[in-house]
């Protein structure tokens, strides 16, 4: 905890850095997670799952 | 101020000061009369609106004469489900060779097929087949060519007299947003599709006229459109007449809610970003106020011996 502080809650920039890289990391991560409730709930329903059907 | 109130809270007529001091406590409060008598004045209100609402509401429903769609058991029904996009194809092709003869859908485009119930390459081939109306070119006449992606469906009349003279004075409604525009949505769409019947002893229709139940009134100037195998699938799905009629359902609810699927998705974004939202919020709130709740203020009078 201590060592997170030091490193990166410290200093203004520093702090600032980390939020942006986390931001961008969690609503990345968080989006993938979202998608793959919704399309593993959906499966076989959307059009990701029937369009090879109708590709050629 | 917390001077005076400590002092006055010594005297033995306090009730003024502890009212002052309930403003800044930050405990459960103990509400006033006036506030009570607020409280049970606001909410009886409220709820004498709800309930008369309400109350309006299942007169109007119950004072009409058609019979209520029931609930279907959609597979979008949920809160996080999407549309059945292979029904959406089968409802397109019932739309194309049923529906299409009398009902238009003039703010669909063959672009919007795209990605939903057909690949870029068939929406443009079903585009194709259709005849458009274009112009004016050099010598300054209309002219007919075929369909574009960006192209909307073609109406089967060019306007609303020409659809009444065709149809007993009847207009066929356009069909773009029509689950959005009917009390039931798509249930009403399939119960009226599913549920023509022969009317009953005394309803006398005039010619051209047809008994449904689920229509307002009864009579309605569309003739039952959907029979088993009226139709053929392209993917094999048996054609009975309640698959037809669930396949276009879906497709004209689609045609309605294009959005509805990313609508869905981004509930389950937004639901549990303002989930963690609140519980940051709810724990900075503890945290920042513990401190203050945490404090004790003691009251030490000066003895007057001393």
């Amino acid at each position: 905890m201590k060592a997170i502080y030091n490193i990166f809650m410290k200093r203004t920039s520093t702090y600032a850095v980390a939020i942006m890289g986390s931001v961008f990391f969690f609503e990345r991560g968080f989006d993938v997670f979202a998608d793959t409730l919704f399309e593993s709930t959906n499966k076989g329903k959307l059009w990701k799952d029937i369009r090879a059907n109708y590709e050629s | 101020m917390a001077l005076r109130l400590s002092s006055s809270l010594l005297k033995s007529g306090n009730g003024q000061a502890l009212q002052q001091l309930n403003k800044f406590s930050t405990s459960t409060k103990t509400w006033s009369r006036g506030q009570k008598a607020f409280a049970t004045f606001a909410g009886m209100t409220i709820g004498g609106a709800g309930a008369l609402l309400y109350a309006l509401e299942s007169s109007v429903s119950a004072s009409s004469d058609n019979v209520h769609s029931p609930h279907q058991n959609w597979s979008h029904n949920g809160l996080i489900s999407s549309l059945d996009h292979a029904s959406i194809r089968r409802g397109y092709e019932v739309y194309k060779q049923v529906c299409a003869a009398c009902h238009s859908m003039q703010y669909i485009a063959y672009r919007n097929l795209v990605g939903v119930s057909h690949t870029e390459a068939e929406a443009k081939a079903e585009a194709e087949e259709a005849q458009i109306k274009d112009g004016p070119n050099d010598l300054g006449e209309y002219f007919m060519r075929p369909g574009k992606l960006s192209d909307y469906f073609p109406s089967p009349y060019p306007n609303e007299e020409a659809a009444r003279a065709a149809n007993n004075g009847a207009y066929p409604p356009d069909l773009s947003w029509i689950v959005s525009a009917r009390k039931g949505g798509e249930d009403y769409i399939f119960a009226l599709l599913t549920g023509y019947v022969d009317p009953p002893a005394g309803i006398n229709l005039r010619e051209g006229q047809y008994y449904n139940p689920y229509f307002p009134g009864g009579a309605i100037g569309m003739a039952q459109a959907l029979y088993n195998e009226a139709m053929e699938y392209s993917d094999g799905t048996p054609a009975t007449a309640s698959q037809l009629a669930k396949d276009v359902s879906v497709f004209l609810k689609w045609a309605s809610e294009p959005e509805h699927d990313v609508r869905k998705r981004m509930l389950i974004k937004a639901a549990g970003i303002f989930t963690i939202l609140a519980a940051l919020t709810y724990y900075i709130k503890r945290h920042k106020w513990s401190a203050l709740k945490t404090r004790k203020i003691a009251y030490y009078p000066k003895h007057k011996s001393q």
